[in-house]
């Protein structure tokens, strides 16, 4: 027994924080700079891999050539990636320094050993991108796979962490801090975790397939419909294309999940008050603090969605008290953007499909590719309104009915100074990393690579 | 001894981000710093900045490890640490931000307007990051973070004398390094005017660094006079004396243009500091906290024993293979492709038969377990069966649409 927990739990109880929301927006406004990153670590080396593997395959050297370009974006990237992950780290500390001093013990692990998949990524990643010229064919493709599997494998142990949050286990509880922490089954025995990381999986591939997929298809409408952008397309639109799809079917496994473990989330996500048999489901509309109103109501379809039974009832709000709910209409109009963008690039990607299964080749309607350039946007937008659901639909806890985010936010003052500079920082970068992606795609093809084209 | 080795690796881990990042920090410096010599302005930018290109990540890493370790075995002394210290960690953090996506940003940008700009963020947050730092560091050192959710004064606790001195220390040190290690990579690559310009800037530098090591210790005495003792004692005062040693063993042998030993010992100056703090900081971590008061319960310290030891037999040779290539001079920027090796062209055209039977079935059965099954371990199959669908599918979508 550590004798000092009476003390630590004193000078780490509840500060009077009155820009508790600053924080909370400061810490959103860097995961959503950060998440999109995170998709191109996780989805982006296979589709540079796969690229090259057909280099070696034909020995056709635009498939060089595209692979060497994308591995240029791919370490751009990850090189912000690396930078605004770190600053989430920092965030920790800096904002939620209760949280961390009374749980950083046990979810810690996990952030130990994402520190050393990005590890390997990062000596990796510097081996296959400077590695060209000097190694051989097959071992400079063999560099590359770690790159893969350690963004894969950070992923998943951030993911562990998030999992844990939203359902916490793994220790006991004396005044307000962990005791008997036991780490490894808190964050990897943990039921929340796998459909969390199935459903960033494949997220990632949307993103990253959707977002390389409209900066070709932009090309191609500008009249640079050559071989090295079909080829470009070809393979951003497979990813995404058939990982949009089968999201839906990783996305009614979340929704379960979510509707046994978080019901009070599920309840804000659907603007549901009271608790009913046969619920509806709600399409837009806005919830009154009542009920929903000016939505488009179908019958029992929220009961068979959360429990695949028409007639099962579902928890509504009143079911906990209300400073316990989170903020209804801003988890209700983020969840159902993510839903909304996800079920139309789902269309997008079924319509491709069937041209491309049925006729052998791609569609070459204008139209598609307009769909196309608006589908790369469009899925970071669903990206981040998926996150916003999770993290705000799991307020006001940072640890779920375990601590509430305002007893692990900061004593220290200036924080809107912190998030007032952090975003000018933030748009300065957006502006760059857009200006480097443009002048990376306008240089011109080595000419090896455009005889071949 | 369970609740120090998180300390003692988190001190491998700040004397390995000292170095490595150090010395990525230090050419930055000499990119804002370095005035024409022998070899032209431009030409000594380019090298500073070539010099870390592959590498500068994996040493940036260090820092994150030094932090997880931090929060998962400490984690009360962490939230105090940056919950007291949040403007200089908040300045370190914009500092790490700019310097990043400027480094990415210089690497597009060969002859473009505004490069120059964007080299001068680069070596601006190149100065500002490693300073920041050092002060947090100094502010640990003499006392100044009580336990607790900002219980320190936001100010007074790191703009004080120890600090200033500590972060100047790791800009001193940093540029040093980075003479060191620019003038021995000029001297792999021929380039003898660099060789020289480097040469003396490390010569110099070195002096400066010393002379800041050993003023150091007086300025200690009067603000932080546990850390004296520390460094006047025992391990401190032998690595106080390894450090000088290696100090002047630096000079002479960069004097002697032996640069490959000179690394060496470069190094070893500058992880004897940091060995020296953790030797000094012992046995309190901060005021009234001693380290076996904040470290977490066994599980979890054995468990981050566990995984360091895992994560080690994965990183040691992998890091061996990066600074093996790297000092080999084996990784290098490509933007002409026509010089690279090729390989022979396939003598038939490469194409997939149509997806087969078994792909398909695991999209049925994936797609049943998921939508039917109750148990989360049936539904991670169902999730893996749909892999195993998507994955011959995608090759064979992204294959077909060559035409």
């Amino acid at each position: 027994m550590n004798p000092t927990v009476e003390t630590l739990a004193a000078a780490f109880a509840a500060v009077d924080q009155p820009q508790l929301l600053a924080a909370r927006q400061m810490q959103a406004l860097s995961f959503a700079v950060h998440i999109p990153l995170v998709c191109f670590g996780m989805a982006f080396p296979t589709l540079v891999l796969f690229a090259e593997w057909r280099w070696l395959r034909t020995g056709d050297p635009l498939y060089r050539a595209l692979a060497m370009r994308w591995s240029k974006v791919m370490l751009a990237l990850f090189a912000v990636g690396v930078v605004t992950g770190t600053i989430l780290s920092f965030e920790l500390g800096l904002l939620w320094p209760g949280f961390m001093a009374a749980f950083g013990d046990v979810f810690g692990l996990a952030f130990a050993l994402e520190g050393f998949s990005f590890f390997a990524e990062a000596i990796f990643i510097a081996i296959y991108v400077y590695g060209w010229r000097r190694l051989a064919p097959w071992s400079h493709f063999l560099s590359g796979i770690p790159v893969a599997l350690a963004g894969v494998a950070g992923s998943f142990f951030v993911i562990a962490v998030d999992a844990w949050m939203q359902h916490p286990s793994g220790f006991a509880l004396r005044d307000g801090r962990a005791v008997d922490v036991a780490p490894w089954s808190a964050l990897f025995a943990d039921p929340f975790l796998w459909h969390l990381w199935a459903h960033m999986y494949f997220a990632a591939y949307v993103v990253a397939g959707f977002l390389v997929a409209s900066a070709y298809a932009w090309s191609v409408l500008r009249g640079n419909a050559g071989r090295y952008e079909r080829i470009a397309l070809g393979i951003a639109l497979a990813a995404a294309t058939l990982a949009s799809p089968l999201q839906l079917l990783i996305g009614d496994w979340a929704a379960r999940d979510v509707a046994r473990h978080q019901p009070v989330k599920l309840a804000a996500m659907e603007g549901l008050a009271t608790t009913t048999r046969g619920a509806p489901l709600h399409l837009l509309g806005w919830y009154d603090g009542r009920e929903v109103v000016y939505g488009i109501a179908i019958p029992r379809m929220l009961s068979l969605l959360a429990f695949h039974d028409p007639d099962a009832p579902v928890a509504g709000l009143e079911t906990v008290p209300p400073a316990e709910r989170p903020p209804v209409n801003g988890v209700r109009f983020a969840f159902q953007t993510m839903v909304g963008i996800g079920s139309l690039l789902a269309l997008l990607s079924g319509v491709f499909l069937w041209a491309r299964v049925r006729t052998g080749r791609m569609p070459a309607s204008r139209w598609f590719l307009r769909a196309l350039v608006a589908a790369g946007p469009l899925s970071v937008v669903a990206l981040i309104a998926g996150w916003v659901a999770t993290e705000v639909g799991r307020q006001p806890w940072v640890v779920y009915e375990i601590m509430r985010t305002s007893e692990a936010v900061t004593g220290a003052p200036g924080i809107p100074i912190g998030f007032a500079t952090l975003s000018a920082v933030y748009a300065a970068l957006a502006v760059a990393v857009a200006w480097m992606l443009r002048r990376l795609a306008r240089t011109p093809l080595d000419p090896e690579a455009r005889r071949a084209r | 001894m369970l609740a120090e080795l998180p300390a003692i690796l988190m001190l491998v881990g700040l004397a390995a981000y000292a170095v490595l990042a150090g010395a990525d920090f230090g050419a930055g410096f000499w990119m804002l710093f370095a005035r024409r010599r022998r070899a032209s302005l431009q030409a000594t930018r380019d090298h500073a900045r070539h010099a870390m290109g592959p590498v500068w990540e994996a040493n940036h890493v260090w820092l994150i490890f030094v932090l997880v370790v931090c929060w998962t075995a400490y984690p009360t002394a962490f939230a105090s640490i940056l919950s007291t210290l949040s403007i200089p960690m908040f300045v370190a953090a914009v500092g790490i931000i700019l310097r990043g996506a400027s480094y990415a940003l210089r690497a597009e940008l060969d002859l473009a307007p505004g490069r120059r700009s964007i080299e001068n963020v680069f070596a601006l947050s190149s100065i500002l990051t490693p300073f920041a730092l050092g002060v947090v560091i100094g502010a640990i050192a003499s006392g100044r973070v009580p336990v607790g959710n900002a219980q320190g004064d936001p100010i007074a606790s790191w703009l004080q004398p120890t600090s200033l001195l500590v972060g100047a220390l790791f800009v001193a040190t940093s540029s040093d390094l980075a003479a060191v290690y620019l003038a021995a990579d000029a001297c792999r690559l021929d380039e003898s005017h660099l060789e020289d310009d480097f040469r003396s800037r490390a010569l110099r530098t070195g002096v400066v660094a010393g002379a800041l090591a050993l003023a150091g210790p007086f300025v200690l005495r009067a603000d932080a006079p546990r850390i004296w003792d520390g460094l006047t004692r025992d391990g401190g005062l032998a690595m106080v004396a390894l450090s000088t040693a290696a100090g002047l063993t630096t000079l002479a042998l960069v004097a002697r243009r032996r640069f490959g030993p000179a690394r060496v010992s470069a190094a070893l100056a500058v992880a004897a500091i940091v060995a020296g703090f953790g030797f000094a900081q012992q046995p309190e971590l901060l005021p009234g906290l001693r380290i076996d008061q904040a470290a977490a319960g066994r599980p979890t310290l054995v468990a981050i024993a566990v995984g360091v030891a895992a994560g080690a037999i994965v990183l040691v040779p992998s890091l061996g293979l990066l600074f093996g290539l790297f000092l080999r001079g084996r990784l290098e920027s490509v933007s002409d492709a026509s010089t690279l090796p090729d390989v022979a062209p396939a003598a038939s055209p490469d194409r997939p038969s149509r997806l087969g039977a078994l792909p398909l079935t695991c999209f049925v059965v994936g797609a049943g377990l998921l939508l039917l099954a109750d148990v989360t371990w049936a539904r991670a199959v169902g999730a893996v069966s749909l892999l195993a669908f998507a994955w011959p599918a995608f090759v064979r979508l992204a294959v077909v649409a060559d035409e």
